[in-house]
């Protein structure tokens, strides 16, 4: 019989685990319990640790403002600050406009800059067709502009309007004489049909001299205005020709030269006009002549 | 025969589970030592073919082996169960630790338990026309059993043998067409307590226990190669506290016995002789031992040690003729008695009569001269089957039994309880005796 107290027996030469420890070898090899232990409770331990330090007031302020001053002494790095706005192709008018609406006190770091609704702001001015806002190298704010061209002048409510050949307000005018070489248009939707307009002005060479301008009648046709109040009346379609026909009978006959006040070329089969008030007082006392009446 | 029918299924059952997880651990506990190896199954079934790349044992690899000292086992049983559990957590937590996962699951051998063979013999008539399940599992419980005592447990029933109408010699009989069947069966016994205490200290350790084998069966497995299976032979496993005897024949395992002695007993008995302490004989034995003398062997002196500070005594030496003179006598007694467990057997009528020694006290240098001058001719020292991923330090025939249980734990040996059970032993109701009477009847 062995010794039943466990002290007195010469345990010291055997290397067995005791229960516990077997029974815990065992738990520390099964696969679960080491995904757990690998996995899970580092996993834990970390998101437990974070949210518990985020969970005061102070730490989480002091942690936003350490974010903040980050971000700050990296955008106010020399790399990323903006010193000058370059403004290319507008006119001194325009970059001045472009200048005003564009509020940058320099040196301004490049992350502040919002250059798409800076695109939006400068593509809004009537002035501009087209636009693009970049930031170039060496720190300059870059604003290379398409202006509009003014192609004709439009008398409306406002007084002389400057529009281009879409139809696109420009800018006012001061002056009539200031843009001697546009042609003048008038009338409800003008500016809807600037096209046709500068079509028909084109193919007016030799009554240039004589011409003040087109007015837009019924916003669907077009009418030639001339000089002493004579009127030329353009059909809704192929108004160019009906004009080209105009001025041939013009050169062949010098109809316009003569007493007239309307030339009606609505209906193109048959060209109609207005005489004078003189005109037809004459008609008619020479028909009377001719008549032998009296 | 209900209840041991129970109690093998349901371990049949928990292997199978452990092969479907894919580990499990083969335990040898012997009285000398423990040995645990922890084997990882990769699911090819290798008994697709008929002869693998591995002579059928790939399908599983040895992942941990772990060996310790043994403590509490004696002859092979357990003596203090205390001890051998402890003695078992260390070799399974260190296999387990080398393996690095855990194992449930353990398959255990031991030696001892006064083995007994029987074998038994079924007659009984086909009942269709040819031979079908049911038949086999009829004559299979035709088998008459003989009385072997209170007390004993049947540790393996291997029907090695069918006979069909004056046709002997078949392996499997279903399909064949004939009138009576009968089979020969090895029915081998060993004490329920040997039993009992084993599964009681693998159940302290945690683990399930899904199979028992006898060692020598195992040593057997391991160290025969296919022929001698075949042809017969017989195999000595020679542990420390006991020496396991078992003959093979046609691939079965036909007789088994253990002689209650062993390489302890020789370390004991130079202990005594030499007046040193049992650690001391056993490092003279494993160094200096042999079992036959020749003149150099009289200059040739050992020192014997010792510690107690008497010089005269710390300084005696003793010739290995001496050393070989203690020995010797009881590597014969040894061997004499496996020599009248084999005459009991009737190993001499065997065709072919092949000796293979195996087991860690096989290891005497000149032992198979002596083996083959007490018990026959053909003697050879055998060493365990090669198998995946067993360390070096644990190819050497002490592990015969080991590496055998990891064989018969990949492709165990049809027993009696992996058979049907007849239908008319099924309790009354069951579903299965309604199919056979619809069977039967329609």
């Amino acid at each position: 019989m062995q010794p039943l107290s466990r002290k007195s027996q010469s345990a010291r030469h055997d290397p067995a685990p005791s229960r516990l420890k077997y029974r815990f070898e065992r738990l520390k090899l099964t696969p679960g319990f080491r995904f757990c232990i690998r996995v899970v409770l580092p996993f834990a331990l970390s998101v437990g640790a974070v949210s518990l330090w985020f969970a005061s007031d102070d730490n989480r302020l002091a942690f936003n403002q350490m974010i903040s001053e980050v971000r700050e002494t990296v955008e106010s790095r020399p790399e990323f600050q903006v010193k000058l706005m370059a403004v290319d192709g507008a006119t001194s008018i325009v970059a001045e406009d472009i200048r005003k609406i564009l509020p940058v006190d320099f040196p301004v770091s490049s992350f502040d800059l919002d250059l798409g609704k800076m695109h939006e702001t400068v593509v809004a001015l009537s002035a501009v067709r087209d636009a693009t806002v970049r930031v170039r190298q060496g720190g300059i704010l870059q604003v290379e502009v398409v202006e509009r061209v003014p192609k004709v002048l439009r008398r409306g409510d406002r007084g002389l309007e400057l529009l281009d050949e879409t139809g696109a307000f420009v800018r006012l005018a001061n002056a009539r004489a200031d843009y001697a070489k546009l042609p003048v248009i008038a009338g409800d939707g003008a500016h809807d049909a600037v096209k046709e307009a500068l079509a028909l002005y084109a193919v007016t060479g030799p009554l240039k001299a004589r011409l003040r301008g087109f007015e837009r009648m019924g916003a669907r046709r077009w009418d030639v205005v001339l000089d002493h109040g004579q009127r030329i009346l353009l059909p809704e379609t192929k108004a160019v020709r009906a004009l080209e026909r105009t001025i041939a009978m013009d050169q062949a006959i010098q109809m316009l030269g003569r007493d007239l006040t309307v030339v009606d070329l609505r209906l193109t089969q048959r060209p109609t006009i207005r005489m004078g008030e003189d005109a037809v007082q004459a008609m008619r006392s020479s028909n009377t002549i001719k008549a032998g009446g009296e | 025969m209900i209840e041991l029918y129970e109690s093998q299924r349901a371990m049949r059952n928990m292997r199978r589970a452990a092969m479907q997880r894919g580990v499990v651990a083969i335990l040898d506990v012997g009285s000398s030592k423990i040995a645990c190896l922890v084997l990882r199954f990769d699911g090819s079934d290798p008994s697709d073919e008929n002869i693998g790349s591995l002579a059928g044992q790939s399908g599983f690899r040895v992942i941990g082996a772990a060996t310790t000292r043994s403590r509490g086992v004696k002859f092979g049983e357990i003596s203090s169960m205390g001890e051998t559990e402890r003695a078992i957590r260390t070799a399974v937590q260190a296999a387990q630790k080398m393996a690095g996962i855990r194992v449930d699951h353990v398959i255990a051998c031991f030696s001892g338990a006064g083995p007994r063979s029987y074998g038994l013999a079924g007659t009984v008539d086909v009942m269709g026309v040819t031979v079908d399940e049911q038949d086999v599992a009829r004559v299979l419980s035709a088998c008459d059993v003989p009385d072997f005592g209170h007390g004993r447990e049947v540790l393996h029933a291997q029907p090695v043998n069918f006979a069909l109408d004056h046709r002997s010699g078949l392996s499997d009989p279903r399909g064949q067409i004939g009138n009576e069947l009968a089979c020969d069966m090895h029915m081998l016994t060993v004490d329920a307590q040997a039993i009992q205490n084993i599964a009681h200290c693998v159940k302290r350790c945690d683990l399930e226990l899904a199979g028992l084998a006898s060692s020598s069966y195992a040593a057997g497995v391991a160290a025969l190669v296919e022929d001698e299976q075949e042809l017969g032979a017989a195999c000595i496993d020679m542990g420390g506290g006991s020496t396991g005897v078992s003959i093979f024949m046609k691939k079965h395992m036909i007789f088994s016995d253990a002689v209650r002695m062993g390489g302890d007993h020789v370390t004991s008995d130079i202990s005594m002789g030499l007046q040193v302490p049992t650690a001391t004989a056993e490092r003279i034995k494993t160094f200096y031992g042999g079992v036959v003398a020749t003149g150099m062997d009289d200059r040739e002196m050992i020192e014997k040690g010792g510690e107690t500070g008497d010089w005269e005594h710390d300084r005696r030496t003793v010739s290995r003729a001496e050393l070989i003179g203690i020995m010797r006598p009881r590597v014969e007694e040894i061997l004499e008695e496996v020599r009248a467990c084999l005459d009991a057997a009737g190993f001499d009528h065997l065709p072919s009569q092949q000796i293979v020694l195996t087991g860690g006290a096989s290891q005497i240098p000149g032992l198979d001269g002596l083996a083959s001058r007490i018990l026959g001719h053909q003697v050879r020292l055998g060493r365990p089957l090669r198998v995946h991923g067993l360390p070096q330090a644990a190819t050497g025939p002490g592990f015969a039994g080991a590496v055998g249980l990891s064989l018969f734990a990949a492709h165990p040996q049809d027993e009696w309880w992996d058979f049907e059970i007849p239908v008319d032993k099924y309790p009354a109701r069951s579903f299965k005796r309604a199919v056979q009477w619809f069977r039967d009847n329609w």
